[in-house]
């Protein structure tokens, strides 16, 4: 029977996917999950048994905790409302008739495709560097004196480098779903008599609804893991140290495994939380 | 019908756009210009834009000092293998999901996708020790299989919605015109899947590029990529502005130029199909 | 040759019976019509005939030969396809010598079918371009040519016209037609539209939710429906169904007039009603006449120059050797 046999076939030519996949997710969730019930310090004596929830209560009860808990809110929350925002604009702009439209777009998109190292240091250095910076010549050129941006204004610094990185995935995305609603809807509702405004309120952000929750998911799974951005610039001092870094530091850094792998289940947790939310968007996507 | 637009206001579209996409781009535009300036001119202040002496001795001075060279090796074969390796593998699998579906394909599609959530940090460690055991740290190997995996989902994601396009009755009539399953793939299925599969290799070749967590936690001067060469930078050397910008310059601009033509599968690619 | 037999064919999709067991006969250089509403199972018994799809049960022979297990290749069949399932990336030439290419017949016979073929279709011109630089009547016949290069027992159409607009499907109509004089081959065609089917047919089989209702000549559908599904189905307008008293006096549930049976006249007949909308077609009027106690109107045909307007009085007299009684089961009585 040929669709007999291209059924087996088929669940063959899945296997070695599913296979690496599974491993990949299982091997070492479940090692984190064991790391997190001991107290297990490799450079200190390694494995010194079970502690039940002793790690859980700590990692949330540890000075560091709640600090990085509010960092990663108001780096998260702050790049989504600056990307979300300015991207909807510039998607509105940049699908209007214009010349050049191409070459824009390349301008617009090109901060995506520089690697996050890359754009840390030239921030850090060029940018926000109180002597040399070209903020800092900005600001002697006022007459202002020139502020120390990684210290002086650490969340917001590392923020704006975020968002800097992550604007064009949002435009890209919303400009994407603008271009693919139905102009006549538009006229319709020029017809009906709705003014520019409410044409806007009531067809285009209706409609871009969709994308805005996809680049908001999206994004704040990719957010939640920054890292190379704070490893870079401030280490995570300055207040700047965020849920990832925090467990990265507990981890590798003072090498406390079970206590790290405990933030790390509520990191998985957390983000899993988040991803639901997508799945369920990108699931109804698959059927339509 | 689109109406006609007046003369000026695209003409002030124009300027604002450009205006806007140009203060976007600067941050890249100054670090290639930095790169060809001399540290004095570097830090000038007032900063000098273009009417500076243009050298390449940053370039040379990189090189030589980091060897630059080896690290772009081992980023373009951790980015390139890993890519390669996983459409090997995520072919087959999003061929089967996408032409012979069952009721579990869009749970097991959603799983795969669900692996991609998991936080990097919450695995460090198991990973960690697992390549400390297995003695993988700092080879290029190691980072080729991470690389892998973390990208598998994505590609087995972009191939799905690819191959989804095709549409079935073709297949079906190559069935009908005599193909057997291996000519139904070689005639039919590959000329008209390569786009997607083109796409595809280059998004994810430019995410593994770019990836900055395991590259920077699993390697060290051996296997270390370009992410983990200019993560050196950082201080003191971070100092030296034009230096600074030539190494910089030189581990973004393959991406770049991959970058631009890679847009339109950015939004397929990352959204999983939900935003076309 | 291309003479099939079906018997107790069945096709269920898990729980779902798509086509309960039915049987079927088809004569060599027939044109069968499988006609049907959407969903009726029509493509599916298609698909099954072409192998596309597996049956659950039953035998198909083909030329006497047992064809149930036979790879869809292998049955000496052609599938000219909805969406035409043209090969995008090859030119027209490369589309329609891909069965001869997988068949490895030599470079001069499949150029010169190929050059047959394109000659009877009106591509010759066309021969270098791709798919997606024609027109759609152009890509039909593409799909067409290369069903025909095989020389197949018999074609399989799958709705081929319902993606060109009206005037092109009329001409290709005919144009198929044409072919099956012309080739005297095989021909099984699935539409929703009856009008396709009664202008085609040599015999039509009208189907319903998987079943057959009837297998016949258009005409024959047409004088004696064997059930109000069929009498429904078949012809347009479509007929008009009374019931209650009017059904009553002929001894039957339900009676049917065609449109076409039904004279009109302002002054007397059989029926009184009410003009509601009149469809002026210049050949033809349809006058939609309200009835006391119907629910539906009337259809009734008319000359083109008929002197009748929304609200006049009506009267109406059916052709008694053109009523079609039916039983409280629908079925006809004869």
């Amino acid at each position: 029977m040929a669709t007999l046999h291209s059924r087996s076939a088929a669940r063959a030519m899945m296997a070695p996917a599913v296979f690496l996949l599974l491993v990949w997710m299982l091997v070492p969730l479940t090692m984190t999950l064991w790391f997190s019930f001991k107290r297990y310090l490799p450079l200190r004596g390694g494995d010194l048994g079970w502690t039940g929830f002793d790690n859980y209560v700590r990692f949330v009860t540890s000075s560091a905790f709640w600090p990085s808990v509010q960092a990663t809110l108001l780096i998260v929350g702050g790049v989504l409302l600056i990307t979300v925002l300015v991207g909807v604009l510039l998607a509105l702009l940049l699908d209007q008739p214009m010349w050049g439209q191409g070459v824009v777009r390349i301008l617009v998109i090109a901060p995506f495709f520089v690697m996050p190292t890359v754009s840390a240091l030239v921030w850090k250095n060029m940018f926000m560097d109180p002597v040399n910076g070209l903020f800092a010549h900005l600001s002697k050129f006022f007459g202002l004196a020139p502020l120390e941006w990684l210290s002086q204004a650490p969340l917001f610094s590392i923020t704006l480098i975020v968002s800097w990185q992550w604007l064009p995935f949002a435009t890209l995305i919303l400009l994407t779903a603008l271009q693919s609603l139905d102009r006549e809807q538009l006229e319709a509702g020029e017809m009906d008599g709705a003014p520019p405004l409410a044409r806007f309120l009531h067809i285009v952000l209706p409609h871009l609804a969709q994308a805005i929750t996809i680049v908001v998911l999206i994004q704040t799974i990719f957010l939640l893991s920054i890292f190379a951005e704070i490893f870079v610039t401030t280490q995570g001092s300055f207040g700047t140290r965020t849920l990832t870094y925090l467990i990265f530091q507990r981890v590798l850094e003072s090498q406390n495994v079970g206590l790290g792998s405990a933030g790390g289940v509520y990191a998985i947790i957390l983000a899993n939380i988040v991803a639901l939310f997508l799945m369920r968007i990108v699931g109804r996507n698959l059927d339509a | 019908m689109a109406r006609a637009v007046t003369h000026q206001r695209k003409t002030l579209n124009t300027a604002i756009a450009w205006g806007i996409g140009l203060l976007i781009f600067f941050p890249v535009l100054w670090t290639i210009l930095t790169s060809f300036k001399t540290e004095a001119q570097a830090i000038a202040d007032p900063p000098v834009f273009f009417f500076f002496d243009w050298t390449l001795e940053n370039y040379a001075v990189v090189q030589e000092r980091s060897d630059y060279m080896r690290y772009l090796l081992n980023s373009v074969i951790i980015a390139g293998v890993s890519t390669v390796l996983g459409i090997v593998v995520a072919v087959p699998a999003a061929w089967s999901m996408a032409f012979v579906p069952s009721r579990r394909t869009k749970d097991i599609l959603l799983w795969m996708l669900s692996t991609k959530m998991l936080p990097a940090v919450g695995v460090l460690y198991p990973i960690y020790l697992i390549f400390i055991e297995l003695e993988l740290l700092d080879t290029r190997t190691g980072l080729v299989i991470v690389m892998m995996l973390i990208n598998l989902p994505i590609i087995v994601w972009m191939l799905y919605t690819y191959f989804r396009e095709i549409p079935g009755e073709i297949l079906e009539a190559a069935r009908m015109d005599g193909a057997s399953l291996r000519e139904e793939i070689l005639y039919v299925l590959t000329p008209m899947a390569v786009p997607g599969i083109a796409s595809t290799l280059l998004l994810n070749f430019i995410l593994a590029w770019n990836e900055a967590f395991w590259t920077l936690n699993l390697t060290a001067a051996k296997a270390g990529p370009l992410t983990a060469f200019i993560a050196s930078y950082s201080s003191p050397e971070g100092l030296f502005y034009a230096k600074l910008s030539a190494a910089s310059t030189m581990a973004i601009a393959p991406i770049l130029i991959l970058g631009w033509f890679s847009q339109k599968q950015l939004v397929r690619g990352l959204t999983f199909g939900a935003v076309k | 040759m291309g003479r099939m037999v079906l018997e107790k064919v069945e096709k269920r999709f898990g729980d779902v019976t798509v086509i309960p067991p039915l049987d079927l006969e088809i004569e060599d250089g027939e044109f069968v019509v499988f006609v049907g509403p959407s969903g009726c199972g029509k493509s599916t018994l298609l698909r099954l005939i072409a192998g596309l799809e597996d049956v659950t049960g039953g035998v198909i022979r083909i030329d006497g030969r047992d064809a149930t297990t036979v790879p869809p290749a292998k049955r000496g069949l052609a599938m000219v396809f909805q969406s035409y399932a043209l090969y995008p990336h090859m030119t027209v030439r490369k589309n329609i010598s891909f069965p001869l290419r997988m068949a490895k017949l030599d470079k001069a016979e499949q150029d010169r079918r190929v050059e047959q073929a394109a000659a009877v279709l009106n591509l010759t011109d066309y021969l270098d371009r791709r798919p997606g630089q024609l027109s759609g009547g152009q890509r039909q016949r593409v799909a067409i040519g290369r069903a025909i290069v095989r020389e197949p027992a018999a074609f399989l159409f799958d709705e081929p016209l319902s993606n060109l607009d009206a005037a092109l499907r009329v001409g290709m109509r005919l144009e198929i037609s044409e072919l099956h004089e012309r080739l005297k081959t095989t021909m099984i065609y699935v539409t929703h539209d009856q009008v396709e089917a009664m202008t085609m047919a040599d015999k039509i089989v009208v189907l319903h939710a998987g079943r057959i209702e009837q297998v016949g000549s258009p005409l024959e559908l047409y004088r004696t429906p064997r059930n109000r599904f069929v009498a429904g189905f078949i012809g347009s307008p479509r007929m008009n169904f009374l019931e209650g008293p009017e059904a009553r006096r002929h001894d039957a549930s339900a009676i049917g007039i065609r449109p076409e049976h039904i004279m009109p006249s302002p002054n007397e007949g059989a029926w009184k009603g009410r003009v509601g909308v009149s469809e002026h077609l210049g050949s033809d009027t349809f006058l939609h006449v309200h009835m006391e106690g119907c629910a539906d109107p009337v259809t009734v045909r008319s000359g083109g120059e008929v002197d009748m307007h929304h609200g006049d009085t009506i009267y109406m007299t059916p052709d008694a050797g053109h009523i079609h009684r039916f039983d409280d089961q629908g079925l006809r009585i004869a």
